[in-house]
């Protein structure tokens, strides 16, 4: 019998289905992949025991025959996600200590369906990152490291590094720039964000309210499809969650792509990319060819404003929205003389830098005087950037880019910490989509010379996750990427 | 002119001053959260994980709190904006948990409307509404268990708010005093708050500035926080204009403040300058989409508002024949302008108003119920007015008839049979009466016909006395009349 | 749009952190290449365009008046980092 980690989900249900294995061997096998992969610092808490609790209810109810669309399938949960009676901390010190009394939407939607709980997982500190190296708890280590450790992408990189080294069967993840797509590149794994309002954000901690949206990692596109059936659905308790339909995501794979149009746009070939990525951009555009889809250009003008106006609007909202971390209700406390000494001396103690640089560049954005020469100008360029989504899709189905202008770089590395804003520009690909709202998945594309991995994006229409996957899925039959570390 | 002038030594002053009232909505739960409104629960017990500002907690708007926001604003005259937006208001206070207010800034739920107010000489006067957001409640501070901490509880945090805001437009605390009557009184009948002003269910902060009468400038003004009760906003007001006029009289000048007024001195003290105003950092909320109300709403409301104390004084003056103040008395509170109308309906309206406001209102008093609690019935009243306007006893009689009333509700037909009230009007009973009492007193008889005809009193008083109270006054005089003239 | 030390000490009191005197300048000098940078977006032509507030294209639903929520005091003060007699505390406030 393989190893039965290395199943993907769908393969792991229909193992349990044919009781070829329990739910129970299922966690154990991996529990035992955590204990040898501690070294990538991908959990921050785990709680195995719980999950072989779970996995034993849910081979009952598969005994039965009975069980949901997740049954006895061992997941890590990023921990952004609040979950009921387990410590939840967004990888920052001002929530030691935080036991949630709630559980998210999403997370509750997982557990319905009989997935199994095996911990959660590091990330980003508020998911403010894109290496996984501002978390309180140390960076993730990209088990596709060689002689020095690398980094496994951020914000979700416990997520991605955790499906990559085999330590869950699938991880839920957020993104907000870019936060499941950049580490599934990095880490050579799948990972679908989805449309905005398709995934409640009920529970989930707050970064940017109006850009955040969870959405599941996993080791192909068929796991995203099934998992992301267990995690979309309208939600009465997040008003910006929509209400509209939720397809059966799994049933678009296979599906043909002939004739579907592949949008391309000119202005991503930005100069100085990569060289090898630009070549894979073109790989992946001649496989979709030759399974009959037709390629367009298309134009995205505004995207080069993409980023300075993401670091308007993402930092604002998290300046109000990490308002309420001051030591008040929960989370960690440090005292002074005053109510304006301890919020100063337990946020100054509980926020990590880049958080703290955020927080006040987000302060300043929204401050008197500023508000339109900033805030209220990004809003309008936003308006552009989702506009010029709207135009392009009317000349094509899908927009194919590269994740991520790099491979994962070491943890540390000198040049991307030279300034504030080198490491920000890693989010190129993926931030206006994030702006339009859009879904879009990234995938691996291939091995870059050192022999890292790279990812290739998806991009589709509102609430067409369906064309992104199929998509997906037919690109992935030609990459054959199969490849773990 | 209504006007308060203040005299100066180099010239008049007047006041130029706006309200911004705070009332708590009438709505079963809070306006973000499905916790209890209810007032008097024990310590933090109504309050859900989004009311205390948890991590990951989400608002969702109560349709109430906006029906009852746009319920007040129709009742104001106001315009119903049916495209609103809610913002975030930023600041840190221990008694707002998440950091910010939710709020509505650029985008009001109502717009510009007036309330006539009715003022002491008889006249009345149209002042300005500027605007009504709605918003939600801060919890409390408690200063005053401990020497060292001050205690929060988030009972009140998250109760929905409407900010009714005033244009400029009063001229003096008395004009201030008739409008916030008025306001209560509106708002009660709509039943969209209880007014309350000593409970905090209604708060108001003042701004006030003076100019030299015959000016139009706008000089600084003062914003004077939390008033609690009409005399005391009517006291600020006055002291706080005063002072302001001797400062200028004395050559000083009047920066842009906030001052708190003392209510044990009835004096308004400093509190912060403009420079350390709150820089609030307002902001759309983005776990909030825009409220877009549709006609039908709008026009729901609209059909089922009940008729407001203006409508309803003018009612009672054209179609009941009442007198203005009559008028103004009895639409003051709507139950006690549905109570008489209950007691009037059928019966003479004037009548029925001066039993109500005379002898009914006496015994309330004496008695010191309310309205609901009284021993009569707005029909039974009603019925004993009856009585008198068809002869069947006379004003005298009504009085005891009254009087048992209280005392045992029962209905006064039933008093009257009971007790064999019913006033004599057979003029063959009385004519008989009145032919013994001339025969046996010939003397008056004598006297009255020689010219002494106030003895006609004497008479009457005889007739009624042998009649035992129960002959009609009218029928005895006139059988009098015809017999001795 | 440079700023100056004393408006990185306002916006940091703003945001309720506090910096070390020996970091005021380091954090000045981030804030104004962050400030450069993002500048770009003034050569943006937004003209007559309207802000972009939320991508949903929805309207914001609205729920029922129901009381279905509260009755949890111990759960909403189990994380607080101090309590009293059911009350959260914080240091004195002077009003």
């Amino acid at each position: 019998m393989t190893e039965l980690t290395k199943l993907t989900i769908a393969q792991a249900k229909k193992g349990l289905k044919n009781k070829e294995f329990s739910a129970v061997e299922l966690v154990e096998a991996y529990a035992t992949k955590m204990n040898k992969g501690k070294k990538y610092n991908a959990y921050v808490c785990e709680t195995v025991e719980q999950a072989l609790e779970q996995a034993k209810q849910s081979q009952m109810r598969l005994d039965r025959g009975e069980g949901g669309n997740l049954e006895g399938i061992p997941l890590g949960i990023k921990d952004l996600f609040c979950t009921k009676d387990i410590a939840t901390t967004a990888c920052s010190n001002i929530l030691k200590g935080f036991v949630p009394p709630y559980e998210s939407t999403v997370t509750k939607k997982l557990l319905d369906a009989g997935a199994n709980f095996l911990g959660k997982l590091n990330l980003d500190e508020f998911a403010m990152g894109g290496s996984n190296e501002t978390s309180a708890f140390g960076p993730v280590v990209n088990p596709w490291s060689k002689d020095v450790p690398l980094v496994a992408g951020g914000s979700s990189g416990g997520s991605a590094a955790a499906v990559a080294a085999e330590m869950c069967a699938g991880a839920t993840g957020t993104d907000t720039g870019g936060s499941i797509r950049q580490p599934s590149a990095y880490c050579g794994v799948t990972g679908i964000k989805p449309t905005y309002g398709r995934c409640s954000r009920y529970g989930i901690i707050a970064f940017a309210s109006s850009l955040d949206q969870a959405g599941p990692i996993a080791k192909d596109v068929r796991d995203c499809a099934i998992m992301l059936n267990s995690m979309a659905g309208y939600d009465a308790k997040d008003s910006t969650s929509a209400n509209v339909a939720v397809p059966d995501f799994e049933r678009f794979l296979g599906d043909d792509i002939k004739g579907m149009k592949i949008g391309i746009p000119k202005e991503y070939r930005v100069d100085g990319l990569n060289k090898e990525i630009a070549a894979y951009w073109d790989k992946a555009a001649e496989m979709l060819k030759a399974r009959g889809a037709e390629i367009v250009e298309i134009s995205l003008p505004n995207t080069k404003y993409a980023l300075a106006t993401y670091y308007i609007i993402a930092p604002a909202e998290a300046s109000a929205n990490l308002s309420r971390y001051d030591g008040l209700r929960f989370g960690n406390r440090v005292d002074g003389n005053t109510l304006d000494e301890m919020y100063i001396n337990s946020r100054s103690a509980g926020f990590g830098k880049e958080v703290k640089k955020r927080i006040m560049v987000g302060t300043y954005v929204l401050s008197a005087g500023y508000y339109d020469a900033y805030y209220l100008k990004a809003q309008k360029v936003r308006r552009l950037i989702r506009d010029d989504f709207i135009k392009a899709f009317e000349k094509c189905d899908v927009i194919l880019t590269p994740t991520s202008p790099v491979a994962a770089f070491p943890i540390g590395d000198k040049s991307m910490q030279d300034d504030p804003i080198t490491m920000w520009l890693n989010d190129i690909f993926t931030v206006s989509v994030s702006l339009a709202g859009l879904p879009a998945m990234s995938l691996p594309i291939g091995l870059n010379e050192q022999g890292l991995p790279l990812g290739i994006q998806i991009i589709g229409k509102a609430f067409d996750e369906g064309a992104v996957l199929k998509t997906g899925f037919a690109l992935e039959q030609d990459v054959n990427f199969g490849g773990a570390k | 002119m209504s006007g308060l002038i203040i005299k100066g030594n180099t010239c008049d002053w007047e006041i130029i001053c706006g309200l911004e009232i705070h009332c708590q909505i009438i709505s079963k739960s809070k306006i973000f959260s499905g916790a209890s409104t209810h007032y008097g629960a024990d310590v933090n017990e109504n309050v859900s994980f989004v009311d205390a500002g948890m991590p990951g907690m989400l608002p969702v708007l109560n349709e109430e709190c906006v029906r009852q926001a746009v319920k007040t604003g129709l009742g104001l005259n106001a315009k119903i904006n049916k495209h609103s937006v809610f913002s975030r208001k930023n600041y840190f206070y221990a008694d707002l948990p998440q950091g910010y207010q939710i709020t509505q800034f650029e985008h009001p739920l109502v717009g510009e409307g007036f309330v006539k107010i009715d003022l002491e000489d008889g006249s009345n006067k149209s002042i300005g509404i500027e605007r009504i957001h709605i918003e939600q409640d801060t919890g409390k501070s408690i200063h005053d268990i401990s020497p060292t901490k001050t205690f929060i509880d988030f009972n009140r945090a998250g109760v929905g708010l409407m900010e009714i805001v005033t244009k400029p437009d009063f001229r003096s605390p008395d004009e201030a005093g008739a409008f916030l009557r008025k306001l209560r009184t509106i708002v009660r009948y709509l039943g969209t708050c209880d007014g309350n002003m000593d409970e905090g269910s209604m708060r108001c902060d003042a701004s006030v500035s003076v100019r030299p009468v015959g000016s139009n400038e706008l000089r600084p003004r003062a914003e004077i926080k939390n008033v609690n009760s009409v005399k005391f906003v009517m006291q600020a007001i006055e002291f706080e204009a005063k002072r302001q006029v001797e400062i200028y009289e004395s050559g000083g000048e009047i920066e842009q403040q906030t001052r708190l007024f003392d209510q044990n001195t009835g004096e308004t003290r400093f509190m912060r300058s403009k420079e350390f105003a709150h820089d609030y950092r307002y902001f759309p909320e983005p776990d909030l989409l825009p409220l877009d109300l549709s006609d039908e709403f709008i026009a729901e409301i609209k059909s089922g508002l009940v008729e407001l104390p203006d409508a309803k004084q003018e009612r009672f003056v054209k179609e009941m024949g009442l007198t203005p103040y009559d008028a103004s008395v009895l639409t003051e509170d709507r139950e006690t302008a549905e109570w008489f109308e209950k007691a009037a309906k059928g019966h003479d309206a004037k009548k029925v108003a001066n039993w109500m406001m005379g002898d009914f209102f006496a015994m309330l008093n004496e008695k010191k119920i309310s309205l609901a609690e009284s021993p009569i019935s707005p029909e039974n009243l009603g019925a004993l007015v009856e009585l008198i306007t068809s002869d069947v006893i006379n004003g005298k009689t009504a009085k005891d008839v009254f009087a048992i009333m209280v005392e045992t509700g029962n209905t006064p037909e039933k008093i009257v049979e009971e007790k064999g009230l019913k006033q004599v009007t057979d003029t063959g009973a009385i004519e008989k009466i009145i032919d013994d009492i001339i025969a046996s007193n010939p003397d008056n008889v004598a006297a009255y016909k020689g010219g002494k005809v106030n003895l006609m009193g004497w008479f009457v008083g005889q007739v009624m006395k042998a009649s035992h109270g129960k002959a009609n006054p009218g029928v005895v005089n006139s059988i009098l009349k015809q017999k001795l003239d | 749009m440079a700023i100056d030390q004393e408006t990185v000490k306002k916006i940091a009191f703003l945001s309720r952190l506090k910096i070390e005197e020996d970091k005021i300048e380091s954090t000045e000098d981030d804030f104004n290449k962050i400030l450069d940078w993002i500048e770009q977006l003034s050569e943006a032509n937004t003209e007559n365009v309207e802000p972009l507030v939320s991508v949903n294209e929805c309207s914001l639903q609205m729920r029922a008046d129901e009381v279905c929520d509260g009755n949890q005091a111990d759960k909403v003060l189990a994380n607080a980092p101090m309590k009293e007699y059911g009350y959260f505390g914080v240091p004195k406030v002077v009003e």
